[in-house]
């Protein structure tokens, strides 16, 4: 049993259209507790999260990350109940990553996740690992409120969110996942089929409102989708290749969407005790602009550095770089401990839309007037922030 | 019954074939690793301490099962306890006689198995002055040998051979090893790295018999000579062939790990 204290401070550069407030305080409480019995054949787990934000309501959480039985047999597995998986070998987007749904308000870079019911059947095989998942329940995204900040996600009401499904969100949805490696080769094959997680945000038609206040809202819209993915890394030397494609189907026309890269480490660099690696990843969308995610073609340009210390000080600092529009955003993470108990994490994001390269004059346009298509970042215009988060485990 | 023979005339009698230092070394790691074989499966505990120069500690706790595998090197699964931080990451090796190893890194926090490029094999291991391959299994193959001399350290005879890392991307050009004439077993390493510096000594200490045929030594401390820094492994609880599932070993084991 052992659990973690988060205390984390969210540090804006400037107010935002609808937030004048820079400073946000935050608490987390994770707790976890592992059973095991059967001589390990059988498995509990449970993991309850808290999140208690002081200015944003909308970003309060109690969730069950984990509430899970595992039954291991000979050469299967059986899990059922509340449980979180990641798919993918990519860094700068997750692609094929699909059972669970994605909590931004936790990290925007899309890896922490709420926990998903789920009963999945895995089989070892000679020729790979073939997971089984039957997903009832469906969890909405959580967007922050009003007050909340990055403020784009306050115009999105997911009280209103819509559902494709009859079944609205109690639909129940259907994976698979064959894994395997060749040497140096690990590559899968996903399939999904279901309620989306990501949905495609809609504005909220109503005649009455006027148009010009800034009062008018997006709600989440659910479709049923068909996602088909694959990814894989092969490793030659000190490089490591990764390719993440998916097709989707199911979200008015088909498209598909790859990021491919590798990073490549450098062990003892200038005789230190430091690795530096290098990545550097392509990210491509067939939507073009009219992807909902900001990566429609872009090129993502990273470092990462290990100290290689007693205190394990680790740093990535990764760029994204927006081709066409000439946009980016940079992202620094980085963690130590302090003593055994203690861990200090650092986060810095910058973003930086076309508008303020000059080709528009930000003040001059109303942010409604601009069409998305022009401009991927321009919701992310003053969000600027920095992060401390202090972690104490109990 | 020739073969142990021509073993018997290559490890004592280094007088006769001279010029064969190459094969008496060979033969001494063998003799070694047959020794050290058929132990099936092991699991044991071991607490990690480094210590810096003004004498502070920073400890790490472990848990590491490890699997015989025929015609092959052994799997093993390792995972830590402590950091509370890294509490569940896992670490699962696949080593190979002669191909690269394969190695699994387990993220728990993520639930994210990460393939590592085994090629930054000589990157040290989890900040102390162990560097991976110094933790992996040492397969006969993995080097190539000379045998140098007989020396008495500690008190106790030992073979002192010298062994050269096949793999390119090893951070060493050469390791001098110390192995006592009676047990076949490690007393000392020196390490020499990629410019033939002395970097680095091991020395095992406190070795204990277990199965009346496997000899573990309860500690092991590596000394680094240009950062001063030490780093000490205490090994507890070893058990051996409790019929260990190879299944324990598969990447599906490896996301279970709490």
């Amino acid at each position: 049993m052992n659990a973690e204290l988060g205390s984390d401070f969210r540090f804006f550069r400037k107010a935002s259209w609808t937030q004048e407030k820079t400073f946000f305080p935050s608490l987390s409480f994770q707790f976890e507790y592992h059973y095991s019995w059967n001589d390990g054949q059988d498995l509990f787990d449970f993991v309850p999260y808290f999140r208690y934000d002081y200015e944003d309501s909308e970003r309060n959480l109690i969730d069950i990350r984990e509430l899970s039985w595992i039954h291991v047999g000979n050469s299967w597995e059986f899990r059922a109940g509340v449980r979180k998986i990641f798919w993918g070998v990519a860094e700068s987007s997750h692609l094929v990553d699909i059972v669970n749904q994605v909590d931004f308000l936790e990290s925007l870079d899309g890896e922490e996740k709420l926990g998903q019911m789920m009963f999945n059947f895995s089989l070892t095989r000679e020729w790979g690992i073939l997971d089984f998942f039957v997903l009832p329940g469906f969890r909405e995204r959580n967007f922050s409120g009003a007050n909340g900040r990055p403020s784009y996600f306050g115009l999105i009401d997911g009280d209103l969110a819509e559902f494709e499904s009859g079944a609205r969100n109690h639909r129940a949805d259907f994976a698979f996942r064959w894994s395997h490696y060749i040497g140096d080769f690990d590559i899968a094959l996903s399939h999904f089929s279901g309620t989306s997680r990501e949905p495609r945000l809609m504005l909220r038609k109503n005649s009455d409102e006027n148009p010009w206040t800034k009062q008018q809202r997006f709600f989440p819209f659910y479709d049923v989708i068909d996602q088909t993915g694959i990814d894989a890394q092969y490793i030659i030397g000190d490089w490591a290749w990764k390719l993440e494609t998916i097709t989707r189907s199911g979200q008015e026309e088909r498209f598909w969407a790859a990021v491919f890269g590798f990073e490549k480490t450098f062990v003892g660099v200038l005789d230190s005790r430091s690795d530096i690696g290098i990545l550097m990843e392509y990210l491509y969308d067939s939507r073009g602009a009219n992807s909902p995610n900001l990566f429609e073609d872009d090129l993502a340009i990273g470092m990462r550095y290990s100290l290689n210390n007693p205190q394990d000080l680790t740093a990535l600092v990764l760029g994204v770089y927006d081709v066409e529009n000439r946009e980016y955003f940079l992202n620094l993470e980085a963690s130590t401990r302090l003593g055994s108990k203690w861990k200090l994490i650092l986060e810095v994001s910058i973003f930086r839309s076309r508008e303020r390269n000059g080709i528009l004059d930000q003040d001059q346009i109303p942010w409604y007037m601009r069409s998305p298509s022009d401009s991927e970042l321009f919701l992310f215009e003053d969000e600027d922030f920095v992060r401390l988060q202090f972690m104490r485990y109990l | 019954m020739f073969r142990i023979l021509m073993l018997w005339l290559f490890v004592f009698s280094p007088t006769i074939f001279g010029e064969n230092d190459q094969l008496i070394g060979l033969n001494i790691a063998k003799e070694a690793d047959l020794r050290d074989s058929g132990w099936v499966d092991m699991s044991v505990e071991l607490v990690m301490t480094l210590r810096n120069t003004k004498g502070e500690t920073n400890v790490r706790e472990m848990r590491l099962k490890s699997k015989e595998i025929f015609n092959d090197g052994d799997k093993t699964l390792m995972v830590f306890d402590t950091p509370h931080d890294v509490k569940g990451t896992g670490l699962l090796t696949y080593t190979h006689l002669v191909e690269e190893d394969d190695q699994w890194l387990y993220l728990p926090a993520l639930k994210r198995v990460k393939r590592i490029a085994s090629k930054n094999k000589s990157g040290p291991f989890v900040g102390s002055e162990f560097a991976y391959e110094d933790l992996s299994s040492q397969e006969v193959t993995k080097y190539t040998y000379k045998y140098l001399r007989d020396e008495i350290i500690n008190g106790i005879e030992c073979f002192v051979t010298e062994r050269y890392p096949v793999d390119q991307y090893s951070g060493y050009t050469r390791q001098v090893t110390w192995i006592d004439k009676d047990h076949y077993r490690l007393q000392k390493v020196e390490y020499y790295d990629r410019k033939n510096k002395h970097l680095k000594t091991l020395t095992f200490k406190t070795y204990r018999l277990y199965e009346n045929r496997f000899w573990r030594a309860g500690s092991m401390t590596m000394t680094n000579h240009l950062s001063k820094k030490s780093t000490e492994l205490k090994w507890n609880g070893y058990t051996f062939n409790r019929g260990i599932n190879d299944q324990d070993f598969g990447k599906n084991a490896l996301k279970r790990i709490r």
